[in-house]
């Protein structure tokens, strides 16, 4: 049954026998991964088990040793440049550190990804940069901020906002709740859910955060054993009989976040 | 196949537009309100406005794909009454110009234009920075000065391990491009003289030429301004991210002394390099000249050496090697120093190896000149 739904839904990422290997270290071997749209897919596993590997691998900053990665329904194998730029800007990659670049102030960082694509006007691009800048929740006075000059959080809205620049349909977030305080990593977390909803976005996110998956994430994938051992709801998954992921989800501080998405949950039924 | 498909995408898209006001006010929407139509969008909805034509209702039975950036633009067309204003929207796009509404993006601040005055003041600011600069090298070097000799006397606090590196790395490392530069310019003031000196006949003061111009000045200047450019920027470069890591922070709280973990083993690693360097610059460029000599001038290296011998004096030599140990202590100051002002940005990495290149090398040769008239006065 869940075969017939799962083919209803559009994968926007089909990750199929994808195979990584640096030297003789083996990080990915058969792995098989789907990423359905509008949906938020946490991706978990342990320190080292290939998630930031996975996430290039399909954003194309690392080549795979074997396998097929799917976007959008293209296979990117045999792509072009060309073609591979086009799917690049339906992306959007919040990279774990922000990425930002250092030598320009936010706002610019924001108007590179529209400069690159060309045909905007500059008060077209203020005005996009201004408004993804109020979508990331940073206030107008910010865009014209260095990188060096903001908080973690900051820094994190701020590449969000630049991640946005083009509407990407696929956001790819790498540990973005990872250094901020708990009230700023749930605030970021309803940011994402927000967008989600209202820009319609698809989400593949990394994380160690149990609230976010909790709070947030429709689907989780677990890495482990170089390949994703499983990727379903986040009841499903808990009820795993692996090792490793009953530990993860039934180790004290699973059950702390447990706790508290279902008191979140029970203040907002009612 | 792809490209089919891609193209078929494009022919997809149709171009966003919008027909009216009628006369009661009513805008028809259709197509595409995206980012790539935006430009287009933008301009028809500015001469809308210039025509000052009532929106009482929008239409937007027939709008096709829409982004934030065409959510910002149908925004402006509705203009204060918001969401209120569209009929038939689409629950999607609802959504979507709810939350660009909620943003209500305030405008970024404009860029602030630069007057008479300031660029005046801007000429102030560099002088004054100058001045600071300056100041800055001097307190450092007694900072330096202050250090070095409590390091010195006490064994425990000698750091053999990165001093061994760091001469390996600015001396060694540098001999094959200060060999082969001192011989090239060895061979090339050769040339110069025996073109000159050819025509007074005495084309065997070449051989005195270059070696009082290569122990007394060149040697030690060349490379001084190759260790300047080759060791002088990679101290900045090394402390420079060190310090955008916090790294230089984190040796603080370590309870150790930054100038003493990090200048200290580079200035004395300078200290050995650079008059080493010098030795292997005089002899390479005098090698270049005897070349020059044996092959073009018929002077034997045999002559050319027992002229060296018979003439020179061996003061010569100590004069060029006094700089040395000089230019070495200003080239790993200012180097180190313009590392540790590096903040933050890669860029500011980048603007502080140049000036530390640029400093060095000016400081070198300032000093050269002073030396120059010094020993000309004591007659050494």
């Amino acid at each position: 049954m869940s075969a017939v739904v799962e083919q209803a839904r559009e994968a926007v990422v089909r990750v199929r026998g994808m195979r990584n290997q640096f030297g003789t270290q083996v990080v990915h071997e058969n792995l098989d991964l789907d990423l359905h749209r509008g949906e938020i897919l946490g991706v978990v596993g342990g320190s080292g088990s290939g998630k930031s590997v996975l996430m290039r691998s399909i954003i194309g900053l690392n080549r795979a040793a074997a396998g097929s990665v799917q976007l959008f329904g293209e296979d990117v194998g045999p792509m072009s440049q060309a073609q591979r730029q086009r799917l690049d800007r339906r992306c959007g990659v919040l990279f774990q550190y922000g990425a930002l670049f250092s030598s320009l102030s936010v706002a610019e960082n924001i108007q590179v990804p529209m400069r690159e694509l060309g045909g905007l006007s500059v008060p077209m691009m203020q005005r996009l940069a201004a408004l993804k800048l109020a979508l990331a929740g940073l206030p107008a006075g910010a865009g014209e901020k260095f990188p060096s000059q903001l908080s973690g959080g900051m820094i994190k809205r701020a590449a969000l906002a630049r991640a946005l620049a083009l509407d990407a349909e696929l956001l790819f977030l790498d540990e973005p709740t990872a250094g901020l305080d708990p009230i700023g990593a749930a605030a970021f977390d309803q940011l994402i859910l927000t967008l989600r909803d209202s820009l319609g976005l698809t989400v593949f996110l990394i994380t160690h955060d149990l609230d976010t998956l909790h709070t947030i994430c429709d689907r989780v994938a677990v890495l482990s054993q170089k390949r994703v051992l499983v990727a379903d709801t986040l009841d499903n998954v808990a009820r795993h009989p692996d090792r490793w992921i009953q530990d993860y989800f039934h180790g004290p501080r699973g059950r702390a976040a447990q706790l508290t998405a279902s008191t979140q949950a029970g203040v907002v039924t009612p | 196949m792809n490209t089919h498909a891609h193209e078929a995408d494009m022919a997809a898209t149709t171009p966003g537009s919008f027909q009216g006001p009628d006369a009661q006010g009513r805008v028809q929407l259709s197509g595409d309100w995206t980012l790539a139509h935006a430009t287009r969008l933008e301009r028809a909805l500015a001469a809308l406005s210039a025509r000052e034509a009532g929106v009482q209702r929008i239409d937007a039975q027939a709008l096709g794909k829409v982004d934030t950036a065409g959510a910002s633009l149908l925004l402006q067309l509705a203009g204060g009454a918001g969401l209120e204003q569209f009929d038939a929207l689409a629950p999607r796009h609802a959504r979507l110009l709810a939350a660009v509404a909620q943003a209500d993006a305030e405008p970024l601040p404009a860029p602030v234009r630069e007057g008479v005055g300031d660029f005046i003041a801007g000429i102030g600011a560099a002088v004054l920075a100058i001045w600071r600069d300056a100041l800055r090298l001097v307190s450092f070097l007694g900072l330096l000065l202050a250090t070095l000799p409590r390091v010195l006397v006490s064994p425990q606090r000698w750091r053999v391990a990165p001093w061994v590196v760091q001469i390996h790395q600015t001396g060694l490392n540098a001999v094959p491009i200060i060999a082969l530069l001192t011989f090239l310019v060895g061979a090339v003031v050769a040339f110069l003289g025996a073109t000159i000196l050819r025509e007074f006949g005495a084309t065997l003061y070449t051989v005195d030429l270059i070696a009082f111009s290569f122990l007394r000045e060149f040697g030690v200047l060349l490379t001084a301004i190759m260790v300047a450019g080759r060791s002088g920027s990679a101290f900045t470069a090394q402390l420079g991210s060190m310090k955008s890591r916090e790294e230089i922070d984190a040796i603080r709280t370590l309870g150790m002394d930054p100038v003493q973990v990090l200048v200290v083993p580079r200035a004395l690693a300078l200290l050995v390099s650079l008059p080493l360097l010098t030795v292997l610059a005089m002899l390479s460029g005098i090698l270049g000249g005897a070349v020059v000599c044996a092959l073009a001038l018929d002077i034997s290296p045999m002559m050319y050496f027992s002229r060296i011998h018979d003439t020179l004096e061996v003061r010569h030599f100590w004069v060029g090697m006094s700089k040395a140990p000089l230019f070495a202590l200003m080239i790993a100051l200012i180097g180190c120093l313009e590392g540790f002002k590096v903040a933050g940005s890669a860029e500011s990495v980048g603007k502080h190896t140049t000036s530390s290149v640029v400093q060095s090398i000016f400081v070198v040769i300032l000093i050269d000149a002073l030396a120059a008239v010094f020993f000309m006065e004591m007659g050494w």
